[in-house]
């Protein structure tokens, strides 16, 4: 059974704009997916909806046999479970990084302080934050920032990882710090699903590659077929301005 | 022409005018400001919640009392308080609260529209990635609210607050309508009994503008400090 299982998904936005067209798309236990596709295609409504935080009008979305997109599911109880990192980092910026980290421990999963902040300092210390326990988000760069609320999702012990276009927003320079922390993460064997055009992190650690374009899966194949040739011309169109872009 | 001011009538009065008149306004303004922020507060989530009915019942509220003069609701809840009591607890007969829960219940529940409107404003200025980053950690409503939105949000607004709050007590001196002797009350009593109405009332101006220029200038110092580094 697949960790993920979205299935014939369809979102509309208004009833004129469909913004998810019959979308199906596993990702296994232990597998790394990365989405990927012009702006505008979809790919951050259709991880948004991996957790609920986006509705579904048609299809059925289950995380671990549990169904998404059932009305009685506690979806609370759900994303507790699943770690979420977004491209504009959402720390909270009233929080020190310490409880920016320890909130959601202490709140959703019930772990006292000490628990909290031992769990903390030690995922602090894996992405190399360490000496900014004290500070507040503000204070930090958006990489730091960025490894910080990767950190944050960490805390939870997550059974997955949904990463939307977590390094777009950084400058140049810092997105490789960022890339290093995910690498490591996919290496130890983390589910992951993660949107991005950072190319160069699919082709080392991505187990498939999945093409979006105009709301749709155009193409869905394993990495070394998706870079050797993509089938679509679509795929091959944008494959050819990314990697220009890139190099 | 100051040579014929006697301003010997304020030390003879001061406990009067200070502990009777100017702890009672003090005490009306901190407990109808404290009331009002909680109820504005449930207000303002009302407003802004997806449910069927309460936004309009919400809303409803607040532009009915932001319609009507204070001292029109002043002067109409003293005389509908007893009977409102008397409604929710089926007493057989209207249950005097008295002046000063009169004017208290009254105040909270005026300033509770004005605070709603401001809270209203600084709930809305959190961005909603804030409130996603919440959900996506398995926070719950209850809990992205009292943790995330409203913090970062009292933050944002506090200075409009206690700006509403000088307002709030310098209101205060409508209660003259209920023959409540507050800091304006107390200064018109001392006026009348020893005939120095000039005296008193300059008296009573400088107390008003002396503590509410002095919050003004905290708000300030206050604005700077809590700010959050973004």
């Amino acid at each position: 059974m697949p960790m993920i299982e979205i299935a014939h998904v369809s979102k509309w936005y208004n009833p004129t704009f469909q913004v998810l067209k019959d979308c199906t798309l596993d990702v296994a236990k232990g597998e790394v997916v990365v989405v990927c596709g012009p702006s505008g295609s979809g790919k951050s409504t259709l991880i948004k909806c991996v957790n609920g935080l986006e509705k579904i009008d048609q299809g059925t979305i289950t995380v671990d046999g549990i169904r998404v997109d059932a009305p009685e599911t506690n979806l609370p109880k759900l994303r507790a479970r699943v770690g979420m990192v977004f491209q504009h980092f959402e720390l909270f910026p009233h929080l020190s990084v310490t409880d920016n980290l320890c909130l959601a421990q202490m709140k959703a999963l019930g772990r006292s302080r000490d628990q909290a902040v031992a769990k903390a300092m030690a995922l602090l210390d894996r992405v190399g934050l360490k000496a900014h326990a004290r500070k507040f988000p503000g204070q930090l760069s958006g990489g730091q920032q960025q490894r910080v609320a990767i950190a944050r999702a960490l805390a939870m012990d997550p059974i997955a990882m949904l990463f939307d276009e977590p390094t777009s927003a950084l400058d140049p320079e810092m997105i490789q710090e960022v890339l290093d922390v995910m690498v490591d993460l996919a290496r130890e064997g983390m589910t992951m699903m993660v949107v991005t055009h950072e190319m160069g992190f699919a082709r080392s650690v991505a187990h498939r590659v999945v093409f979006m374009d105009q709301g749709e899966i155009v193409e869905d194949a394993p990495k070394a077929e998706f870079f050797g040739k993509p089938r679509s011309e679509r795929a091959q169109t944008f494959l050819s301005r990314v990697l220009v872009a890139s190099h | 022409m100051f040579s014929d001011f006697d301003f010997d009538v304020i030390a003879r009065s001061a406990r009067y005018l200070l502990v009777d008149g100017l702890g009672f306004t003090l005490t009306l303004t901190a407990l109808a400001t404290a009331g009002g922020v909680v109820f504005g507060t449930l207000l303002a989530l009302a407003r802004l919640s997806s449910l069927p009915l309460l936004p309009r019942v919400a809303g409803l509220y607040v532009n009915v009392l932001r319609s009507l003069p204070l001292v029109l609701v002043i002067f109409w809840f003293y005389f509908l308080v007893p009977y409102i009591g008397q409604w929710t607890t089926g007493a057989s007969r209207p249950i005097q609260v008295g002046a000063f829960w009169s004017a208290l219940i009254t105040f909270t529940l005026f300033e509770a529209a004005y605070f709603c409107e401001i809270i209203r404003a600084g709930i809305q200025s959190i961005p909603r990635g804030q409130i996603a980053a919440g959900q996506a950690l398995g926070l719950t409503y209850a809990q992205v609210t009292t943790t995330i939105v409203l913090p970062q949000a009292f933050r944002t607004m506090l200075p409009v607050l206690l700006t509403q709050t000088i307002v709030l007590f310098q209101d205060t001196s409508l209660v003259y309508v209920i023959s409540i002797t507050d800091l304006l009350g107390a200064a018109a009593k001392v006026a009348q009994r020893d005939g120095r109405l000039v005296e008193m009332y300059l008296f009573a101006a400088a107390i008003y503008f002396v503590i509410s220029l002095t919050a003004s200038l905290l708000v300030k110092r206050l604005q700077a400090r809590i700010a959050i580094i973004r």
